[in-house]
């Protein structure tokens, strides 16, 4: 049992590496998946009876890619499996092999089988369930569980995006550093749309899809592992600890949204928030300003404050305009204007979105957040109008009965003037 | 007699771990903490945050370099280690470069500090 698990967590940190370099071999990703399967199967046999190898990967690489030229040179001849006495003089190989493959190897091999699941050809969703099939070994009926599809419809998605990327002439040259570049942003960019599938659960999903957010998070650090000095893809890893961070506290007991200020900063993981602050300080000495790092530095300013009220809302107004300048969105806006309402009044947030109603007219946060600054100013009428679009534009029942409280709040509100005028 | 014992493993190997394993792994460790503590002979406990934490400060140029990443020249070991409490990165950089002036060559690796447990154990 305990040596199960040890090997069980010996193949899930192998992973990347093995099947990256495997699929370098034979160039297919279906022969890389099964050499792979093929090598952990022996793995399971030979670990619990000599120990662990000095390096699980390696041995992984090789017996896989061993069991693979097997197969392919018998051909279509069906013949049993060799005994795993067959393969002669395993140490003496991988010892050989482990000196070979050192860290930039694996590097442009782990680059190169992220970039092929982000590739630009494929929608985002199969981006996704292709790297979390593919990169992180989840089986299909987990993936089709964080999704909340049915295993059969997440199957297929799945074997289109492979056959896809079969079709697809996918480079394997290793690439030189613009490529490299290029290759970066577009895999840390599916990365956060895997963070972002597990962080837009609502509060009955929240546990299922969780493990989607510890996944990005383990492939972010994987990426940060690989080029450390990519002040990005520090940005990108801190602002999902920062957001992964607050994740117990998002929802209360009975699975309703709880807000940014009213979240008991005590659940908040402070392990999470500690190597987030570190990564986005460390990135920010850089001066090499990128939209995760501005991002996570927002994050960070909420992380730091203890309580709501001592949030630098002047900083994050601030970082907003950055963000803006860098990456104009009427949805940035309209973030920035929530900080805008706290340094220099609802009055002048309102104004601030006025001029987006028109791009923002099926979001639901636009009509939430409009409701919440005519609230502040007691427009309570125009403020039920606005959250009645935001109900009917809600994509979770938490986010309506976010709103419906507020709505309920307000008729309470009008109830006691009435009373006491 | 004091000892100091630094603690080594395979990153990717514990970063695997989920987070129940990672607690299970304290759990136990507590367990050996606690009998220590009892007996006092507990000294201060400190468990690093990654490698892609850190911050190396090199002292073989003047001023000293800073540059990402952990100290990883293999000809180089771990001498010692300081335990400070600063607001940010720039003030640990401070102190290091403060001690990079009484002590040249070699490096100072900055790794934030996970969990400190102070301890009680005198010399």
């Amino acid at each position: 049992m305990t040596d199960l698990a040890w090997i069980d967590t010996a193949i899930t940190a192998s992973r990347p590496q093995a099947i990256g370099a495997l699929l370098r071999y034979f160039r297919d990703l279906d022969t890389a998946e099964e050499a792979f399967q093929n090598a952990c199967l022996r793995a399971l046999k030979a670990w619990p009876q000599n120990g662990p190898p000095r390096d699980p990967a390696a041995w992984l690489i090789l017996v896989g890619r061993n069991v693979a030229i097997d197969d392919l040179r018998r051909g279509k001849k069906q013949q049993p499996l060799p005994d795993d006495e067959a393969i002669s003089d395993l140490d003496d190989a991988e010892s050989a092999l482990a000196e070979r493959l050192d860290g930039s190897h694996y590097r442009d091999d782990i680059l190169r089988l992220l970039f092929i699941c982000c590739h630009p050809e494929l929608p985002p969703t199969q981006q996704i369930a292709l790297a979390l099939r593919i990169v992180s070994g989840l089986t299909v009926p987990q993936i089709a569980r964080a999704f909340l599809v049915s295993d059969a419809a997440m199957e297929q998605r799945i074997t289109r995006a492979k056959a896809k990327v079969a079709r697809a002439r996918v480079p394997f040259e290793t690439p030189g550093a613009p490529e490299r570049s290029e290759r970066l942003g577009a895999v840390a960019a599916m990365i956060y749309l895997v963070f972002n599938e597990g962080y837009s659960a609502s509060g009955d999903t929240a546990g299922i899809r969780a493990p989607l957010c510890e996944e990005a998070i383990r492939l972010a650090r994987l990426l940060l592992r690989l080029f450390p000095s990519e002040p990005e893809i520090m940005g990108l890893t801190a602002l999902m600890l920062l957001q992964h961070a607050r994740a117990p506290a998002r929802f209360d007991a009975h699975g309703e949204i709880v807000l940014l200020d009213e979240q008991d900063r005590g659940l908040w993981d402070t392990k999470l928030i500690a190597e987030g602050l570190a990564l986005i300080d460390k990135a920010m000495r850089h001066r090499r300003t990128g939209a995760y790092q501005i991002q996570a530095a927002i994050a960070a300013l909420h992380a730091r404050a203890t309580r709501p009220e001592d949030t630098d809302w002047a900083q994050i107004d601030l970082l907003y305009g950055s963000l803006e300048i860098l990456q104009p969105s009427p949805v940035i806006t309209l973030n920035r204007a929530v900080a805008v309402s706290k340094v220099r009044g609802a009055e002048a947030a309102l104004a601030m979105i006025a001029p987006l109603e028109e791009r923002l007219s099926n979001y639901f946060h636009y009509f939430g957040t409009r409701g919440a600054l005519l609230l502040q100013l007691g427009r309570r009428d125009e403020a039920r109008t606005a959250f009645d679009r935001a109900i009917a534009l809600a994509r979770t029942t938490a986010e309506a009965n976010h709103i419906r409280m507020h709505l309920d709040r307000s008729k309470r509100d009008d109830a006691a003037e009435r009373i006491n005028p | 007699m004091l000892y100091a014992i630094l603690c080594y493993h395979d990153e990717d190997f514990v970063g695997s771990w989920s987070r129940e394993e990672d607690a299970a792994v304290m759990e136990k460790l507590k367990l050996v903490h606690g009998k220590l503590a009892a007996q006092g002979r507990l000294g201060p406990v400190a468990r690093l945050l990654p490698t892609t934490a850190a911050t190396t400060l090199r002292k073989d140029s003047e001023p000293p370099v800073v540059i990402d990443g952990p100290f990883a020249e293999t000809k180089e070991q771990l001498l010692g280690f300081y335990v400070v409490d600063c607001a940010d990165l720039d003030g640990a950089l401070d102190v290091a470069r403060d001690l990079a002036l009484a002590n040249p060559g070699g490096a100072y690796e900055i790794r934030p500090i996970g969990l400190f447990m102070p301890g009680a154990a005198q010399p």
